[in-house]
């Protein structure tokens, strides 16, 4: 039996497509109220660990449990209490914006009149109150996403799972669909998402889990990994390329937890950046930029898998 | 393979048919929801659903009524019939037969490789056995329209010659789920658009020689059993036998055929949409 708060508890979940395995026995649990995020790149495995969640793929191997019910053998009691946003929108594009959410309530058995009170409540929630009669086609991308956000918030689910919310958006429709999923999170929603951006991760999720190629490579929260995986902060220099390798050599010099030497700059894992960048300066490199950051999820992603999160 | 054989034959599939299935495979009240969601969309273009009135309407005026003059009796069940009266009840199976057939086929793919339609609903408490008796429900019911509107044209034309017509209409309603069923199971084998050509194949030959236009008994011994297989013929034969008032029980063998053919369709389309989208 799981403990009463633990929604999802996924034991060596494993999921192969003939000879491929997508998803490589990953272990998590999901904690009632919590934001938890699956942060990888394309091919990490994410969507097929999302679909499994969500019911609509049977897992291959170990064991799965969502609100203390087997996927295969509940699917339909378990989906009835989840609300999901695919990575692909899969709107109804002949029916209007208000039609959309009355007929994936219908889905789920729910009232017209309950269906109606929930439709104005969430048109207003992810602001396309004004749109409610249009049609689905010219919405915006962000427009569309919003609306399969409050798609999927039609049946109040006690999970929300969220696969890539801002993938192809643009930057400010990015940020409004962020703002709405951090008031669900003040709501004290339940929402598992997924996201190959490290900014995306570190502002949504109280906890994640790094993902390459099937596995689980690290897990805590987003501050946790930096600690243990990253230094305070990141000195990014950048060369001239007939420079570059010969600059990057001499780096080594410069006291540093780590350097990491990319195609276009050369990364050093410090304490004090600034106190780098002026050792840098002492050996005689003058580098073309330079940036002292703190680290992010993404110099997390690069140590623990030596590539970086998006090409 | 005698032809009582062939009549069996039905019986030797359905009860695998319906082992094989799981829990809700055939879909369950969740189902009305596609046709809620069906409803709807037709709202918006309204004209599509009007459009089917008329094509049988078109035939039983230019076959009919047109070569009924030329034609003049035709012999059947050692009966004289007008070849409009003959013709009538064809008309209207076949009629059914196209507009499941569209239904099932051509909208359901798209619904299924484009609009996403079904990946959306599983994600919802729905399942595949729903959404494909959904889609089946929804061709019944404009084919059951549309065959009520055709009736009280063959009632006003005069060319329902028995009481036993009252069972026209039910009639065509299974001959809807049959071929609904069947052509929604081959739909989701279907790859491009290419790929429905061969139901313009199974179905325009089936609507030119299922004795729609003479008796059956024109053709030589082997065809005969050849037509008497297909499934147009058995809804033509029903049709016919109520409408002209030739009712025996052989009937009730073209109807079980329907049936089992129907729910045969409808295990396997459900299985499909599983494989295609629950992987
Ligand atoms: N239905 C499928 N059949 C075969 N391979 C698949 C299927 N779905 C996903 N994959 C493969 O599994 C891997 C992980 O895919 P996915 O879970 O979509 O990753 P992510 O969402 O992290 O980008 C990819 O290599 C992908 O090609
Ligand atoms: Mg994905």
């Amino acid at each position: 039996m799981p403990a009463p708060d633990i929604l999802v508890r996924a034991h060596e979940l494993t999921k192969r497509f003939g000879q491929f395995t997508a998803v490589d026995a990953i272990s998590f649990e999901l904690r009632q109220g919590e934001a938890f995020g699956f942060l990888g790149p394309n091919g990490a495995g994410k969507s097929s660990t999302m679909r499994m969640i969500g019911c609509v793929s049977p897992p291959t191997g170990g064991e799965l449990s969502i609100l203390g019910m087997d996927p295969v053998a509940d699917g339909p009691a378990i989906r009835s209490r989840l609300g999901v946003v695919p990575q692909e929108d899969t709107l109804d594009v002949e029916l209007t914006v208000r039609e959309n959410l009355l007929i994936y309530g219908r889905y789920f058995g729910l009232p017209r009149a309950v269906i109606a009170d929930r439709t104005d409540r969430l048109l207003d929630f992810v602001q396309l109150t004004e749109r409610g009669n249009d049609q689905v086609e010219p919405l915006s991308g962000g427009m569309k996403r919003r609306l399969t956000i409050a798609r999927s918030l039609i049946n109040d689910p006690e999970i929300l799972l969220l696969d890539e919310p801002t993938t192809g958006l643009d930057p400010q429709a990015r940020h409004v669909v962020w703002d709405r999923l951090f008031r669900l999170k003040q709501q004290g929603v339940t929402l598992i998402l997924t996201t190959h951006y490290m900014d995306e991760a570190e502002q949504l999720c109280d906890r994640l889990v790094v993902m390459d190629g099937g596995k689980i490579a690290a897990e805590g929260s987003p501050r946790e990994l930096i600690d243990q995986y990253s230094s305070a902060e990141v000195l990014e220099l950048r060369f001239h390329p007939s420079e570059h390798d010969q600059a990057a050599e001499k780096l080594r010099d410069v006291p540093a937890e780590r350097m990491e030497v990319l195609a276009d700059r050369v990364l050093l894992y410090v304490p004090d950046g600034d106190a780098a960048l002026a050792a840098a300066g002492d050996l005689g490199l003058e580098p073309l930029t330079s940036l002292v950051r703190r680290s992010t999820l993404e110099d997390v992603f690069l140590r623990l898998t030596g590539r970086r999160l998006e090409d | 393979m005698s032809e009582q054989t062939l009549r069996k034959l039905p019986l030797r599939i359905l009860p695998p048919a319906l082992l094989a299935t799981r829990r809700g495979a055939l879909g369950g009240k969740e189902s009305v929801h596609v046709v809620e969601r069906h409803a709807r969309a037709y709202r918006h273009q309204w004209v599509m659903l009007v459009s089917g009135f008329f094509e049988p309407l078109f035939y039983l005026l230019s076959i009919g009524v047109g070569l009924g003059e030329l034609v003049g009796k035709v012999q059947f069940a050692g009966m004289s019939v007008g070849f409009t009266s003959f013709v009538a009840p064809a008309l209207l199976a076949t009629s059914a037969m196209n507009g499941a057939v569209l239904d099932s086929t051509f909208n359901v793919f798209f619904r299924l490789k484009y609009a996403k339609l079904y990946d959306s609903a599983l994600a919802t408490p729905m399942r595949s056995g729903d959404l494909a008796l959904g889609e089946i429900s929804w061709a019944l019911i404009r084919g059951g329209l549309y065959a009520c509107a055709f009736m009280v044209v063959m009632l006003a034309m005069g060319l329902v010659h028995s009481a036993w017509a009252v069972l026209a209409v039910p009639t065509a309603l299974l001959i809807g789920f049959a071929f609904a069923s069947v052509g929604m199971a081959a739909t989701t084998f279907m790859k491009s658009w290419q790929h429905f050509e061969f139901i313009l194949l199974a179905t325009l030959p089936m609507f030119l020689f299922s004795a729609t236009f003479y008796p059956l008994s024109v053709y030589p011994r082997p065809v005969q059993i050849l037509v008497d297989v297909t499934p147009l013929y058995q809804g033509i034969a029903i049709l016919r036998g109520l409408t002209l008032g030739v009712v025996t029980p052989g009937l009730l063998w073209h109807a079980l055929y329907l049936a089992v053919l129907g729910v045969a369709g409808l295990a396997l389309a459900s299985r499909r949409i599983s494989r295609l989208l629950l992987k």
